[in-house]
């Protein structure tokens, strides 16, 4: 089997099928067809110019841009992790908790992946490292924003059962323990929704994919095996990460709730 | 020297600097209008709002010990006792011993089997008492008492001053007690203290 080439004819036809929705959300006054069009536009240009910019880092497959990108990818992670609080750390805090453990997670595994696992030559081959990267670190980014969300949230909503706990001789830990529980929970919730899902219910993106690249369905089936493993460990570890030190930084050295610490952010 | 509880220079980001000393078996009562910061005083001696200066507990300083250990025995007792479990039995300290639940159970007119009521169940007068037993559990040497009888009929008032007078007079300990009730301040006696914006004075007619 062979990958059959998308003409801009056949992309023009999906796009037109986009713009009849906006026509029609228009027609009915449901006031969407401005987002739709704007989010149209925007995922043409942005995969147009990823996939300018792979294929140039693909044709010059040095360490050095490799690793370039690899930083760009987490730095606009970071942010995204940080704008998706309602709550967030003041300072340097609201960037580095998520930008932090993602790196350590995300990075860990794609690295651990690439020199143990998939194995090319040399192992940090842009065809492979920068998708493997880029899944790890989309799938840790939404499990950190999640788990610290729901911490700062509930944190705040419960800071009379968490001073209480503390009045009565409690330590910071185990006065934030139930709060801690339910965060790193609603972090991991999606992967292993997703996990327990996989082929029954959804065909995971990249198998299909590969499929539809021709590949063998159980050689694709594998490689998805293999990432939803590498992303339940990335997400896992960096979620539980990102968790222990927010607590720790909502409590200072005296052990003291510090709700100061956080600021609004913009509300979601 | 019996000074059992004192600070000094104490200061947080809307009180003070100010002064207090609390002698053994001694029940202060702390005055205010709203907004003055008692609940504010009473948080930092319990180091759980962030403050500076010189704090001594029997002559120890407070940054020797532990947080955990200060805030046992420098027990805050908030005017709404924060309940997080089902039952009242899973908010008490791991290591009570029966024989001192028993006899503050007594103090405060509950019986053994409220240990195991549902917190859902219980009415503002069992929450109030059931939180002064569970902080007195920790056998705190200083009790800061925020409003403990607010929203309380007499009764349930009478009883909390008795048990918090019994346990001052058997542990030797201290007690801030909070109060803005005439009748109350008159039946509790003993010193007074003021607080108007964020400094401390012993009011006129005391």
């Amino acid at each position: 089997m062979e990958l059959i080439s998308l003409s801009p004819f056949d992309l023009t036809l999906a796009a037109l099928l986009v713009v009849a929705l906006a026509g029609v959300t228009v027609w009915a006054r449901m006031g969407l067809g401005r987002s739709l069009l704007i989010a149209g536009a925007r995922t043409v240009i942005q995969l147009l110019l990823v996939g300018l910019i792979l294929q140039t880092l693909f044709d010059h497959a040095q360490l050095g841009w490799v690793a370039l990108m690899a930083v760009i990818m987490l730095a606009v992670a970071g942010y995204e992790v940080m704008a998706r609080q309602q709550r967030r750390f003041a300072g340097l805090w609201g960037y580095g908790i998520g930008t932090v453990t993602m790196f350590i997670s995300a990075f860990a595994v794609t690295v651990l992946a690439l020199t143990t696992m998939v194995g090319p030559t040399p192992w940090w081959e842009p065809q492979y490292a920068i998708p493997l990267l880029g899944m790890l670190l989309g799938n840790t980014m939404t499990g950190i924003a999640l788990g610290l969300d729901r911490l700062t949230q509930t944190v705040w909503r419960e800071r009379r059962t968490i001073e209480g706990r503390l009045a009565m001789g409690a330590s910071w830990s185990e006065a934030v323990t139930t709060m801690r529980r339910e965060a790193a929970r609603s972090g991991l919730m999606p992967t292993i929704n997703a996990m327990a899902a996989a082929g029954i219910v959804s065909l995971p993106g990249m198998m299909t994919g590969q499929i539809l690249a021709g590949a063998p369905p159980v050689e694709a089936v594998k490689y998805q095996i293999l990432i939803m493993f590498l992303i339940t460990a990335g997400t896992g570890f960096g979620t539980l990460g990102a968790v222990w030190f927010a607590s720790r930084r909502l409590f200072d050295t005296r052990e003291r709730l510090r709700l100061d610490r956080l600021k609004a952010g913009r509300p979601a | 020297m019996d000074r059992l509880f004192e600070a000094h220079e104490l200061k947080t980001a809307h009180l003070g600097p100010l002064e207090l000393q609390l002698q053994p078996g001694e029940l202060v009562q702390l005055t205010g209008a709203s907004g003055s910061g008692k609940s504010l005083l009473l948080r930092a001696l319990a180091d759980l709002d962030p403050n500076t200066g010189e704090v001594r507990l029997a002559g120890a300083p407070r940054d020797s010990m532990p947080p955990v250990q200060w805030r046992r025995q420098v027990a805050y007792v908030p005017a709404e006792t924060a309940w997080w479990s089902e039952r009242v039995d899973e908010h008490l300290p791991a290591d009570f011993s029966r024989e001192t639940a028993l006899h503050l159970l007594e103090q405060v007119a509950l019986p053994e089997e409220s240990l195991h009521w549902e917190v859902e169940r219980l009415s503002s007068g069992e929450k109030q008492r059931l939180g002064l037993l569970r902080a007195l559990l920790n056998h705190p040497r200083v009790l800061l008492l925020d409003e403990p009888t607010a929203n309380l009929d007499l009764e349930n008032t009478r009883r909390i001053e008795r048990a918090v007078r019994t346990y001052l007079a058997e542990e030797e300990a201290a007690a801030l007690w909070v109060s803005h009730d005439t009748l109350q301040r008159q039946r509790l006696g003993g010193r007074i203290l003021t607080i108007s914006n964020g400094k401390l004075e012993a009011p006129a007619w005391s």
